[in-house]
């Protein structure tokens, strides 16, 4: 068994090689450990924290606003504090990092499906499907990111299915200018050729020619762009525009404690906003290792 | 030039058109139009008349030419909650907002150049690295959490800076403004420093590129062995070729800067457009929702105008590569 072990490193795959890249940087191997608690923690939430804080059965309404570190009516340390609704905050977090985890992730999914498709198309249709498709690009992409959002959102409605749609609408621009960049520059190489002059077909040829090809400047704006997702799902949260009530973010915890923190009760508002930035900055500095190890410009 | 300004403003023209479709197809297609454009209190007989009035009853494109008609001529609706106009009172806002974006844009050049500068000369000193950092911090921060924070440290725990609203303004222009008085000045700070801390971050990452390229440009080094004082050469020859790039990307970063102040007013309770954007939205106050959506529209395709123009003029290469499309 040993002995095989000791030859497998002389065939090397492509991931092995960018896994043995990445590592190189403590940091961002530090950044991709928070990330995996985080997502874990969220995954695994209803056995890592002491209570479902939707379930008032469990709440205490003599426990609302203890300082953190007290000691609750139920025999355990409310390490984090707690808030109106006697409700642990630590709990609180990890179910809100729940929600904005899946909006962050399924708005970029869906925006990713959609900017791959359209970006791909114009890229090998060319002329004037190109053309029209990347002014439609130009024009969005004119307008912040908040302001589109906030426009689809007042027009929808609340809700978590809402914010997707709207995080997915406002993010699809990037991909489809992104993956037309790199599609451009690939469709002029010999293999493309080849594969046209073998007559495959054009869906074949762009799904299993094109896509792969493009896809590793693709990973990094989709990395960089979940922790945007987040960011920005928090904001409209914040702003009360974005997930209802019953399915709290990070971004609405910290809205709902805005209240308790000018009377210096600063723990209900505090501790989902660290929550949010430990997240960010867990996914912005594995993005930026991934973009410096995905770039062909930097390699060795 | 003359082709390519007509271009660019029929361009324009289109995308303003489309987004008033967008928007009448928002609100008469996805929503009920009854319960978008009338008061949710009016009782039936109020409501047959405001569905009279509005022509609610007649064939979707005949609305659309009404909806188009009273926007041309400014009548955008009247303000559920407040029962004035609702252009009027989203024109009334802009001066706040305006002062609030144009602050936040001086802080992040006032800070951001110097900053950038200093990490661009020494990127290896700790200064050089603390200040890369910290750019890095300030764009993961989400804004509102930012604002939130400064509110908790200024305003609540040391108790320097008032929390949040306008203070006192003084009339300039029969506008009031914020920055004439030593209240307002103080009610400004922190909200000015929280909307500038993401282009601040900007500023600083290129202005620390760009003074890491000049720095090896023959002329610097020219200036250098010529013997000049080391701040002239860093005052002169390296910061005038630094601005070029940063005065563009600001340029192009004043709408964004405008749309973002929709969560630092919300946060300050600072009485611009965006606080009375997120008011109204929460109030379910439809007309004025969309004549602040028209407004930006059409303040984001003029800026975008004017920066493509300036653009041109300055760089010939764009009008002479036939725009960008």
């Amino acid at each position: 068994m040993s002995t095989v072990m000791a030859k497998a490193p002389a065939v090397e795959t492509p991931f092995l090689r960018l896994a043995r890249d990445f590592a190189r940087s403590r940091t961002a191997l530090a950044g991709l450990a928070v990330l995996v608690l985080i997502v874990l923690a969220a995954l695994l939430a209803r056995w890592v924290v002491p209570q479902d804080p939707y379930d008032l059965a469990q709440l205490d309404i003599l426990d609302s606003m203890l300082a953190p570190g007290s000691l609750g009516g139920g025999g355990w340390t409310y390490w984090l504090g707690t808030d109106d609704q006697g409700r642990d905050m630590l709990s609180a977090i990890v179910f809100g990092l729940r929600t904005s985890l899946l909006v962050g992730v399924v708005a970029t999914l869906i925006a990713l499906a959609v900017g791959v498709a359209v970006g791909l198309l114009a890229a090998y249709a060319g002329d004037r499907v190109d053309g029209l498709v990347m002014r439609l690009v130009d024009i969005q992409l004119s307008f912040p990111a908040i302001l589109i959002a906030l426009i689809l959102l007042a027009l929808l409605g609340k809700g978590v299915d809402k914010v997707i749609v709207a995080l997915a609408a406002v993010q699809w621009a990037y991909y489809a200018r992104t993956i037309r960049g790199s599609a451009l520059v690939e469709r002029r190489k010999e293999y493309i050729e080849a594969a046209q002059c073998l007559a495959l077909p054009h869906g074949r040829i762009m799904m299993r020619h094109l896509l792969p090809n493009c896809l590793p400047p693709l990973i990094v704006v989709a990395t960089v762009q979940v922790a945007h997702a987040i960011a920005l799902e928090a904001t409209l949260s914040f702003l009360g525009v974005g997930v209802p009530v019953t399915q709290p973010s990070l971004g609405m915890l910290i809205a709902s404690g805005y209240q308790y923190m000018l009377s210096g009760d600063y723990w209900v508002s505090l501790f989902p906003g660290l929550a949010l930035l430990v997240t960010i900055v867990a996914i912005n500095l594995v993005g930026d290792r991934l973009r410096d190890v995905l770039n062909p410009r930097l390699n060795h | 030039m003359l082709v390519f300004i007509l271009r660019r403003l029929a361009q324009s023209a289109v995308v303003v058109m489309a987004m008033s479709v967008l928007v009448f197809a928002g609100i008469f297609a996805i929503g009920n139009p009854i319960d978008v454009l009338i008061s949710p209190e009016a009782d039936e007989f109020e409501r047959a008349a405001a569905i009279a009035r509005l022509g609610l009853d007649k064939p979707m494109h005949e609305q659309f030419i009404r909806f188009v008609d009273s926007a041309l001529g400014g009548d955008l609706g009247t303000s559920f909650v407040h029962g004035v106009p609702a252009l009027g009172l989203v024109l009334q806002r802009f001066p706040a907002t305006l002062e609030l974006a144009l602050c936040a844009m001086l802080v992040a050049v006032v800070l951001g150049i110097p900053l950038g500068l200093w990490a661009g000369l020494k990127p290896d000193s700790l200064a050089g690295r603390v200040i890369m950092t910290g750019s890095i911090l300030g764009f993961s921060l989400p804004t509102f959490w930012v604002g939130m924070m400064l509110i908790m440290a200024f305003a609540v725990t040391l108790g320097w800076l008032p929390a949040g609203g306008r203070g006192e303004t003084a009339s300039l222009f029969g506008v009031p403004w914020s920055f004439l008085t030593a209240d307002g000045l103080t009610h400004l700070i922190l909200p000015a420093v929280n909307l500038a801390l993401f282009k601040l971050s900007l500023v600083i990452r290129l202005a620390r590129a760009g003074t890491r390229e000049v720095a090896l440009q023959d002329y610097v080094k020219f200036a250098r062995a010529k013997g000049l004082a080391p701040s002239r050469v860093v005052g002169v020859h390296i910061l005038k070729n630094i601005m070029i790039p940063v005065v563009t990307v600001l340029g192009l970063e004043l709408g964004s800067v405008i749309a973002f102040s929709v969560v630092t007013e919300s946060v300050f309770a600072w009485p611009g457009m965006g606080k009375l954007l997120i008011d109204s939205i929460l109030q379910l106050d439809r007309p004025v929702v969309i004549a602040y959506l028209l407004v930006t529209v059409l303040l984001f395709v003029v800026i975008n105008l004017i920066v493509d123009l300036v653009y041109s003029l300055l760089d010939p290469r764009i009008r002479l590569g036939g725009g960008r499309a």
